[in-house]
């Protein structure tokens, strides 16, 4: 209940909450539309990947036309399949790597850091920082491209090599870890900018004056304050790092899938490759790892709130 | 002295930390002026237009920038309508299992993600015979952006007082004269932050698009980028950063007018 809920309630209590005389059918009929789309184009699929990934079904061929019921065959070749772990252990390398150190620690960094800047330092700083946040993706993609370039690449013209390491191939995995942070790390600092807030500026001074050295206040003063954000930052980072598509714009998965994450594993196989029934049940399994995360991160704000 | 030490390590820190994230971003500020322009960050050598000309003679520049555009307001129409209705019956009837009802949608557009969902959404699209259509794209994109533009809508709708709405229905109006000529004036800031944000989502959005747009007369900027190649089989270097900066100004703009107006509302997690 909101400001509007309360006064409702204080100025007309026997009035029922159909204010505008909507009647129930016109309120069906108002929601209708939305739930349909949301129905149609965002449930079902969901719901559908669970059919799908139990066939072999096929974009081309026989199966294409008549997908055949295979159930977990899918599911179990998954499970054997070294591609799929090698996946895998590269998503888990993408997320930690690039979300959970790097985002999370660089965001906190820079918020911490620029509480006593001058003002037009922290203003520009931040703008940079969000600004590489809101760039559409294919742009910041091949701009990433052309810093690392091997042959006139800003990176290697610093290094001042030419024709210099062609990082992207080299170092696939580092590169697209260090392009996400670079992406993602507003959200981050801008979370911890506002935690920071909430910091009693009378604590910080106690322990000022106590002669605390900064670890200290850190780890004695701030932490305390922040982790519950810490915590739901961390989950949320993870979840849009996990079923990010940009790093496929610059590796495409490559060079030899070392770093086909699993949205560009999903990809290759699903588009490229045209195996539906397959790249569906590994859909599911991120179906799956999903909702777990979502609900890990709804449960943790209930606590949240339930505590303050 | 370490404290002076502290000092200048903090600012190196800080520079290092600004240029980081400035030079990747500078190459959108002096490629498209250059002539020819490369790879490497520089000061434009010969300063020219011609990159920003050679747009126009390109077969599907303009038409993507044209289609993005499109898809964009497209979107954005079906968004604000749908959820305005949406958000204004749950905010004033009494819908059983309502809050429920927002939690579960909510939840559920950011556990369907594009990456989770290609699969079933290429298939669905296949299956209705709108691979290369418009109409798909706009649907996909709705489909996933109404639980968020609901959610926001409703919290909005119900800070409004219902006393303009019971005074309008004393005099006679019928629901639908209330809804538009009270409800919608008074909620235009909100229908407002709705049509914005979902213009950049859309703008922006890659992976629905690439999958479900194979020709290029077709396909918006976002996707038609990726091919500009010259004859030789390397990136028309001109064209894209050209190309780039054009398609990246609307984006800033909209976020800079979000900024101003409202603070900065746009909620993260409904990126994507």
């Amino acid at each position: 209940m909101g400001v509007a809920g309360q006064r409702e309630i204080v100025a007309s209590p026997a009035t029922p909450t159909d204010v505008v005389g909507l009647g129930r059918l016109r309120a069906v009929g108002f929601v209708a539309p939305a739930l349909a789309l949301v129905g149609i184009f965002l449930i079902f699929p969901a719901l559908w990947t669970l059919y799908i990934g139990a066939t072999n079904f096929r974009l081309t061929g026989a199966s294409a036309r008549s997908p055949a019921f295979v159930g977990l065959a899918n599911l179990q070749r998954a499970l054997t399949d070294d591609t799929f772990y090698r996946s895998l252990w590269l998503t888990l390398v993408f997320v930690l790597g690039s979300a959970v150190i790097g985002q999370n620690g660089l965001g906190f960094t820079l918020a911490w850091a620029m509480r006593d800047v001058h003002r037009w330092v922290k203003r520009t700083l931040e703008a940079l920082v969000l600004l590489a946040w809101i760039l559409p993706s294919s742009v910041v993609a091949f701009l990433w491209i052309a810093m690392l370039d091997r042959d006139g690449g800003t990176v290697n013209e610093l290094l001042g090599r030419t024709p210099g390491v062609a990082w992207l191939i080299q170092y696939p995995m580092a590169g697209i870890v260090i392009f996400n942070i670079w992406r993602g790390t507003a959200f981050s600092m801008m979370l911890y900018s506002a935690a920071l807030s909430s910091v009693p500026p009378s604590h910080l001074e106690t322990a000022r004056l106590v002669g605390a050295t900064g670890a200290q206040t850190l780890r004695d003063v701030v932490f305390p304050h922040i982790r519950r954000y810490t915590l739901s930052n961390t989950l949320l980072i993870t979840l849009w790092t996990f079923n990010d598509f940009t790093p496929f714009l610059l590796t495409a998965g490559g060079p030899n899938h070392r770093s086909e994450i699993i949205a560009a594993y999903i990809y290759n196989t699903a588009i490229v490759g045209g195996d539906m029934g397959y790249s569906g049940a590994i859909s599911l399994l991120v179906l799956l790892i999903n909702l777990l995360m979502a609900l890990v991160y709804l449960r943790a704000a209930r606590v949240r709130r339930r505590a303050a | 002295m370490t404290a002076f030490i502290r000092r200048i390590l903090f600012y190196v820190v800080l520079g290092v930390g600004t240029v980081f994230f400035m030079l990747p971003m500078l190459w959108l500020l002096s490629a498209p002026f250059d002539d020819p322009p490369t790879y490497a960050v520089r000061a434009p050598r010969h300063f020219s237009l011609h990159n920003f000309a050679e747009i126009s003679h390109n077969r599907y520049a303009v038409s993507s920038l044209l289609n993005s555009t499109l898809l964009a307001f497209g979107t954005m129409a079906l968004v604000v309508v749908a959820a305005a209705l949406a958000a204004y019956a749950l905010s004033r009837a009494r819908v059983p299992g309502r809050d429920a009802l927002l939690y579960v949608l909510l939840l559920l557009s950011s556990v369907v993600t594009g990456t989770a969902a290609m699969v079933p959404i290429f298939l669905l699209i296949f299956q209705l015979g709108l691979i290369d259509s418009h109409v798909g794209v706009v649907l996909v994109l709705s489909g996933g952006l109404l639980p968020a533009a609901i959610f926001l809508l409703k919290d909005f709708i119900d800070t409004i007082p219902r006393s303009y709405e019971e005074s309008a229905r004393v005099f006679g109006a019928s629901p639908l004269q209330i809804l538009r000529q009270i409800v919608v004036p008074v909620a235009r800031p909100g229908l407002a932050t709705i049509a914005v944000w979902t213009v950049v989502q859309v703008w922006g959005s890659f992976l629905t698009p690439f999958i479900l747009l194979r020709n290029p007369d077709k396909q918006p900027a976002a996707v038609l980028v990726r091919t500009f190649y010259t004859e030789g089989g390397s990136p028309n270097l001109g064209l894209i950063a050209a190309f780039s900066l054009i398609y990246s100004i609307p984006v800033v703009l909209m976020y800079l007018l979000a900024w101003s107006r409202y603070g900065f509302r746009f909620h993260g997690g409904i990126k994507s």
